[in-house]
């Protein structure tokens, strides 16, 4: 059973009467199977209307939610055969971004995303998935390794943001950032980028500056958090429900905005409650973006990811 | 903004100077009381502590191009407040405060003119136009000081101060980012320098983006330079920052930037680096 955030409690009551229902259910009565199918659908009526209209921040918060999939669920499932590359051959191997040579599909790729883990151990040796300036290093290392031996690079991105913190603005947090974009957009293969759960700020646009950007149903992409924003304009973060409404963080307000080019559906009730679901519908769609530049020259690939972002705004 | 505007801005503000309050600045590094004549005069530097005070373009564009002869470029004209975007204040009514205030349309404006005989296209940001903030106007400004660089066959220099990117608009402001850094590629593979000079503050998603992709980084002095802000830092790792942490010198001492010069001799230095880099000089 998936943990229930705050705006799904309604939901509780239903399903403890069901656990319930089934634990009782070992002697076969007919009576029992029909009563928990009719709390069952009850249930799921519940949870389709509650998903059909999230608000923003509500969003904010499946997008969070701890049970999601995290980058290691999606490579074991999509990618055959990955083989992880690590380090920035200049500091340190930077664990909150991972990367690597693997097969989605059967098509040669290099992934690489943002790693939150997803227990206090693995959170740690994650550190969030706030990246450090090596963690993008890393990225443009293996961006330009894809480059040279024509590989579509795909990128997952989920973070709250690039770390903040002494170390890593001494070692240059925002020139590693802005290579990092810069290398997206240089390549001359398809970047293919998907923003799985949290897209946050200058951390995830650092991989996700790509020709192709899909976004989860349920994921959110913002220049801010939305309680950053809030403390900053309204002055505390009780109001980041407001924030989150104000800075239109949906994947359907970014795809109005130009931002998203491709929204992919989740599961009922999130990708967290069928994480397999969801993880095959965004390698299918991934596989579909990848095949669509099939043809195309690096020149061309180049020049309209250029293009694109030329256009924005 | 018209040239209109902008000379009445001007007028307005020497009649405010007039006034008794006006007649004297507080420096904002060592606190003593200067002639706001003596400081103006020694381009907004403080002639007891050398703290480097915040400029406006007006007086940046005079200290810079030759004879303090340039020509303003057209403002791109961007889609305003594409959020519709509304906290305490409507944003529109944000902007036009910061219209009011600086005589400016956006935070970022571009010349051209010659500085010592070299041709340059130079951007400044102006920090006091809602911050210095990055949205859809100063992506726009950008791009077109650059494309009027390319067209030149000059370098583009930009003088940055931001707090980050404009929230008020949202995603879109963001994505000024990677727009800004198609530029840059497009303003290197012209063969032509670009050349960053970071004045205080400049954080957040501008320095994460064009503040940081100089083919030469210069920084003013005491100036703040970093991605995340001091607040954030200090409640994220519960830690004292160090003395000087994300100051120009700080950078200058971990490899982040190529030179810390004052701003008396910018002018010259700017030169020589286009002498060295894009020597073809003014017609
Ligand atoms: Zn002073």
């Amino acid at each position: 059973m998936v943990s229930l955030l705050d705006f799904e409690k309604p939901l509780a009551e239903l399903q403890s009467r069901i656990a319930e229902l089934r634990e009782t259910a070992d002697n076969g009565s007919i009576d029992i199977a029909s009563e928990v199918a009719k709390l069952q659908a009850k249930s799921d009526k519940l949870l389709r209307e509650t998903y059909a209209k999230l608000t923003p921040w509500q969003k904010t918060q499946v997008a969070r939610h701890p049970e999601r999939p995290h980058f290691k669920h999606y490579v074991a499932q999509m990618i055959e055969e990955f083989v992880p590359l690590a380090g920035d051959r200049a500091f340190a191997d930077d664990l909150a971004i991972i990367g690597g040579l693997g097969r989605l599909g059967g098509r040669r790729v290099m992934v690489i995303g943002h790693e939150k883990g997803d227990d206090t151990a693995s959170r740690l040796k994650h550190n969030f998935g706030m990246a450090k300036p090596e963690g993008y290093r890393k990225a443009i290392r293996l961006m330009k390794l894809a480059d040279r031996f024509g590989l579509p690079v795909v990128t997952l991105v989920d973070t709250s943001g690039a770390f903040p913190g002494i170390q890593a603005e001494e070692r240059g947090q925002a020139e590693a950032i802005a290579r990092s974009t810069e290398a997206c957009l240089e390549l001359g293969v398809p970047l293919v980028a998907a923003v799985v759960g949290e897209g946050g700020s200058g951390g995830a646009v650092a991989l996700a500056a790509a020709n192709r950007v899909l976004m989860f149903e349920h994921a959110v992409y913002s220049v801010i958090s939305p309680e950053g924003c809030a403390s900053i304009l309204w002055r505390t973060s009780e109001k980041a429900a407001d924030a989150a409404e104000a800075m239109k963080v949906t994947a359907a307000d970014l795809q109005k905005l130009g931002v998203v080019d491709r929204i992919v559906e989740e599961p009922l009730g999130g990708a967290h409650r069928a994480p397999t679901a969801a993880i095959d519908s965004l390698a299918k769609a991934l596989g579909e973006e990848i095949d669509s530049f099939s043809g195309q020259t690096p020149d061309q690939i180049r020049a309209s990811r250029r293009d694109k972002y030329l256009a924005i705004g | 903004m018209s040239w209109l505007n902008r000379v009445r801005q001007s007028i307005a503000s020497i009649t405010k100077r007039e006034t008794p309050d006006n007649l004297w600045h507080k420096c904002a590094g060592c606190g003593q009381m200067i002639f706001v004549k003596e400081y103006e005069e020694n381009q907004s530097v403080c002639p007891k502590c050398n703290h480097h005070g915040r400029i406006g373009p007006d007086a940046r564009f005079n200290d810079l191009f030759d004879s303090g002869v340039y020509t303003l470029l057209p403002i791109p004209q961007v889609t305003e407040d594409p959020l519709k975007f509304r906290d305490s204040k409507r944003y529109t009514d944000r902007i036009k405060a910061a219209r009011t205030a600086t005589g400016e349309t956006d935070a970022l404006i571009n010349a051209k003119g010659t500085i010592e005989g070299y041709k340059a296209v130079v951007g400044i940001q102006d920090f006091a136009f809602m911050g210095g903030s990055m949205g859809l106007g100063v992506g726009a400004a950008f791009v077109a000081g650059v494309e009027a660089a390319i067209a030149e066959r000059s370098p583009y220099i930009i003088f940055t101060a931001a707090g980050g990117a404009r929230m008020q608009e949202g995603i879109l402001s963001l994505m000024q980012m990677p727009k800004t850094t198609v530029a840059i590629a497009k303003l290197r593979e012209a063969g032509l320098p670009y050349i960053v000079v970071l004045t205080d503050p400049t954080t957040g998603g501008v320095t994460a983006s064009y503040a940081m992709l100089g083919d030469v980084q210069i920084a003013e002095p005491g100036a703040l330079i970093g991605f995340a802000g001091q607040r954030v830092i200090e409640s994220t790792i519960r830690e004292k920052l160090p003395e000087g942490f994300q100051r120009a010198e700080y950078l200058l001492d971990h490899g982040m930037i190529d030179m810390v010069v004052h701003r008396h001799d910018l002018r010259a230095r700017l030169a020589q680096l286009i002498g060295y880099l894009a020597p073809a000089k003014a017609a």
